[in-house]
Order: C-alpha cells, then structure tokens, then sequence
C-alpha cells in the first residue's frame, strides 16, 4: 500500500494515495463480509429446514442435492412422524411440546413477576441490604451452573421432585431471577422519579404507583425480559438432562430431539424435531426483535 | 412507624421472594456442593445417606486429579475457553464494523445474524453434526468436489501438517467445537460492540479523518482505544460463561476426540460412573480455576491501567 505512495513518478496516472486505496477495498471487503455473514447465519437455518423434508435415502445417494422436491414438502413425512404419540409407533412430540410450553411460560410468568418487585425495591426503596443485594445478583449471575446441578439432583432425587415438572420449573426461576431483575432494575432507575413523586402525592401508595406509574411506562422492557425468560428455559438442556431423562412423559422438547440422535432414527427426522424446537424461538424472535435487542444490552443476557 | 421505615419495610417484602430462591436454589446448594466433595457419595446411596456425616476426607480430589487425563482436561478448558472467547468477540467485532452504517437490508442482515445466539443449542448443534458428518454431509461433499478426502470434523483428534519438513498437529475436533462457539456467541459480543459504535461521538473520526488518517489507522488508533471498556467487559463475561459452559461440547462430540472439558468430566463423573463425591470435588475444581484465572486478569488488567 504505501509502496503506491513513494515509487511515485507516475505522471500521467492519477496517484492513489493509501486512504483511497482503503475506501475502496474496504468498500469491497464490506459487501463480502455481508455475504460472509449471510451464509453462516443463514445457511444452516436453511439446510435444516431443507434436510427435514428430505428422504433420507436420496440425501444419502447424493449429498450435495440436499433441497426437497415439492412432493417431499407437501408430504411432511418427517414432521407426521415426530408428532405421532409412541404408542403408535412415532416420536410423540405432542407432549413434548405441551411440557416445553408448560414450563417455558410457568417460568416466565414467575420470574417476571418476582423480579418486578425485587427490581423496584431495589431501584427506588432504601433499605439496608440494598448494596449486598444488588452485588449479589451480579455474583450469582456469573455461577457456574453445573456446580449448582449437583446438590439440586441430590435433593431433587431425595424428594422425588425429579418426577415432575415442578422441579424444573422452579429452577428456571432460580436461573433467571439475576438476569431479569437486573434487566429490569436497570430500566426503573432511567424513570424519572417525578413521576413517581407526582403518584404518591396524589395519594397513591407505593405498591399503587408501581402498578399506576411504573409498570405501564416500563411495559417494553417488561415485554423484553419475559421474552428472555421464556427463550433460556425454552432452549435449557442441562438441567432438563440431569432432572428428567427418567421420565419421558415428562421430557421437554430439548429432551425429545436429543433422543432422536440415534441410529434407529434417520437423520432427516431429527431435523424435523430440530425445526419444531427453533420454530417458536423464530417467530417470538421476530416479533419483538427491537425489543430483544435493547432488553439484551442493557442487561448482558447469560448463555 | 415513619415513612422510612414503612419503605424499609415495604422494600424487604417485595425482595423476599427473589432473595428466598436465590438462596434456596443457588447459594446454599453450592455451599452444599462443597461440603459433599468432602464425602464418599454413591448415586444408589443417594435415598439413605446422611448429609451431615462428618466422615470427611479429600479422597474425591485424590481420585478426581489422580487421572492422567485430569491435566489433559484441564489445559483442554482452558484452550477452549480462551480461542472460543476471542474468536467470537472478534467476529463480532468485524460484525458490528460491517453493519455500522445504514444499506439496504440492513435490518433483515442484523436480524439474522442474531439467529446463532437465540436459536436452542440442540438444534444447531444437530445442524452442525449432520453438515459436517463425513458420509452424508455437505461439508465433506463440498470438500470432495476439491479432491479432498472425507474428514470426520467431529471424531478425528489431530491432523498433520506437513509444512516444509516442520511436522504441525493441529486439533481437529477441537478447534472445531472452538469454531462453534464462536459462530454461537459472536452475536452477543456483536450487538454490544455495536451499541457502543453507534454512540461514540462522531468528532474525533471526523477530525481524524481531516488530518489524513486512512480508514485502518482510523480504527485502530481512533475508534479501538475508545472501545476498551466495552471489550473488557465481554471477555470477561464471555471467558466466565465459556468455561462454565457444558451443552455445547457435550452435544457436538460428548467430550471425545480429545475435546473434554471439565463441565463434561463433571457430568460423566455424576452419570457415568454414578460418583456423585468425585463429580462435586471436580465441580469445586472448576470454580477454583476459574476463579485464580479471574484474579490473574484482573490484576493484569488494574496493573494495565495503573501503569
């Protein structure tokens, strides 16, 4: 680049100096790293759609032509497979899917209301343990998982929890109580305290000025953080592993497709299983994609 | 009762139920954690036992560390979570770069590339698996139509480079995994550095680019310096949340091909062979690398911006 510069005796060509040099292969390295991009995120959302339709018998005769013909869509062999109850010989993802929904909503629901609460005292009240508090949730924020798995199998395992959801349920809420109420407490303090101020002199009481003032002026980051909510208990795996596998009737979806990883199940219904799971994820995801996006800067959601 | 003490009062009461499962679910179970890595713990014994036996030795951590694997395991997390850290903070990086400044198409670009983070694991992983599967993948399809040889991505431990006499062996399956967590996490990293892009004051780069600078001397000496807080904070965040990490490796390969990382070894240890003792010890093991490794940072970091 800079060699342009100093052999530079050309006359009669205009000199392309280092920063116009830059603008333009920048200017095309930009268009190729949009492409880049593209093809990683999309690609295999795409191939998975794509394979779930696919006989596995031509997929195998020949790799590289991986679309399905129109018949292959319209026959949802895969899909009518997945979703047939076991006792007639299918994968049975009809309950699967209730469990999933079930628990991802039960949690979100809990978590939600809980950390509206802990997030408002601890933005707006004086209380001592208010500091301790706020650091707290910080630190179990940042805790290993699996070393919490441990004892709750333990326990779970002693109180027989382990053969219902409840148990799930509730460690869900456990798991995202730190990240919502520090989604949310970070939210309530950029409320003008005015607002506030103005409630309870008008005679409202605290809890009348969270449910009158707060709430409504903060019903997006509410939206947000129940969407995150609902998405990590959707998508967990380690805990539902560890707490469940011994009862199918209990299993969620994540549960479901890992049993479709074997030998006895061709790799296209997998694929069908996989669809299922991201379906929902997609469509809430697209709904509220601005909301996520701020809801997801403004508290650093864990995964 | 004064106004002050009615909030307090108030305030406790509204973060009780937070602070009652918080405890509960994480804080004492973790206190327990250690304490059952001081006890001999079978999984079948698990209905009888006594948890405040005092019968306490360290003979979980003799076991646990007394594997010639142990170490192999250990230097495995820790290559995992530093590669898997970096990579995926620098795609997000370029991400954000790319997606800066307004083109047609823009949002649909930046919603997909959010797809990766919000999707479940256990589809993508799936997803990978059967791309990169050696008989009926697209990937070694694609590498076919080059003359190159099948390569199991996910079952191969190391491969052999020859440069020039000198003999290279480079990790397949792992740096594979690696791969993965960065295609999976680059998003995160991606919309907080785009968020502190979008608010940095446009002056400096103007001025700079008045005085001459070209685009990558803007960047680097201009835009860069100003993102150092921002990037701090997501390797740290990023670093935590990779080596604790345990769904992702154990979907791709199960910890095989010479990718076991503690997380798996921990499970194996509860499951496998049923030792719930050792898969605690093991369990304090992590958290206290972890948490040496957090202090080096930090004191690198402090003395970094002291000096």
């Amino acid at each position: 680049m800079t060699a342009v510069q100093t052999t530079a005796p050309a006359p009669v060509k205009a000199k392309v100096t280092r920063a116009e040099f830059e603008e333009k292969f920048f200017g095309v390295l930009k268009w190729a790293s949009v492409a880049f991009f593209l093809i990683i995120t999309a690609f295999p959302l795409f191939y998975m759609i794509a394979l779930s339709f696919k006989p596995l018998s031509a997929l195998l005769q020949d790799p590289g032509d991986f679309l399905p013909s129109w018949s292959d869509i319209t026959g949802m062999t895969t899909y009518r497979e997945v979703l047939r109850p076991r006792s007639q010989g299918g994968q049975g993802f009809g309950i699967y899917i209730r469990n999933s929904f079930t628990v991802a909503l039960t949690a979100t629901i809990l978590t939600t209301a809980i950390a509206i609460f802990g997030a408002y005292a601890t933005a707006r009240l004086k209380f001592a343990g208010r500091k301790l508090m706020t650091w707290g949730i910080l630190i179990v924020y940042l805790f290993p998982g699996i070393v919490i798995a441990i004892p709750l199998f333990v326990v779970f395992t002693r109180l027989s929890l382990r053969d219902s959801l409840w148990g799930l349920i509730i460690v869900y809420v456990a798991q995202t109580i730190p990240v919502a109420l520090y989604m949310l407490r970070s939210y309530f303090i950029t409320i003008p305290v005015e607002l506030e101020e103005a409630g309870l002199i008008d005679g409202l009481g605290r809890m009348g000025v969270i449910r009158r003032v707060t709430l409504p002026l903060s019903a997006p980051a509410i939206a947000a953080v129940a969407l995150f909510v609902f998405m990590i208990a959707w998508n967990e795996f380690l805990f539902a592993l560890l707490f469940l596998s011994a009862e199918p009737d209990l299993w969620t979806l994540s549960l479901g497709v890992n049993q479709l990883d074997s030998q006895e199940v061709p790799k296209t219904v997998l694929m069908a299983g996989s669809v299922i799971i991201t379906v929902p994820v997609i469509i809430l995801f697209f709904a509220a994609e601005r909301f996520l996006t701020e809801g997801l800067t403004a508290g650093g959601v864990k995964g | 009762m004064t106004l002050q003490r009615r909030e307090a009062r108030l305030a406790w009461f509204l973060v009780l139920p937070a602070v009652l499962i918080v405890l509960g679910l994480v804080v004492i179970p973790v206190l327990w954690n250690v304490a059952m890595s001081f006890q001999r713990i079978r999984l079948i014994e698990l209905q009888t036992f006594n948890f405040l036996s005092t019968d306490v030795s360290l003979e979980n951590f003799r076991r646990v560390t007394g594997l010639s694997r142990f170490w192999e395991v250990v230097r495995t997390t820790v290559g995992y979570t530093f590669f898997g850290t970096i990579l995926s903070i620098g795609m997000g990086m370029w991400a954000a770069l790319v997606v800066k400044k307004a083109f047609i198409g823009r949002s649909l670009v930046r919603g997909l590339m959010l797809f990766p983070y919000v999707a479940p694991v256990i589809a993508v992983s799936f997803v990978w698996k059967i791309m990169l599967n050696p008989s009926f993948g697209i990937t070694n399809h694609w590498l076919d139509i080059f003359g190159v040889q099948p390569i199991d991505f996910l079952g191969r431990r190391d491969f052999t480079l020859d440069l020039l006499g000198w003999e290279l062996n480079a990790p397949v399956a792992l740096s594979v995994v690696i791969a993965f967590e960065a295609w999976r996490y680059f998003p995160f990293a991606f919309l907080f550095i785009l968020a502190r892009l979008q608010a940095l004051p446009g002056e400096l780069d103007e001025a700079a680019k008045v005085d001459g600078a070209t685009l990558s001397q803007r960047f680097f000496y201009v835009t860069l310096p100003q993102m150092k807080g921002v990037l701090s904070v997501l390797f740290l965040l990023r670093f935590i949340w990779t080596f604790n990490k345990f769904d992702d490796v154990q979907l791709l390969t199960g910890g095989s091909a010479g990718t076991e990382v503690i997380t798996v070894s921990i499970v194996n240890w509860l499951q496998g062979r049923s030792d719930v003792g050792s898969a605690a010890a093991l369990g304090v093991i992590l958290a206290v690398i972890l948490v040496m490794l957090l202090f080096v940072y930090f004191k690198w970091f402090f003395e970094e911006e002291t000096a």
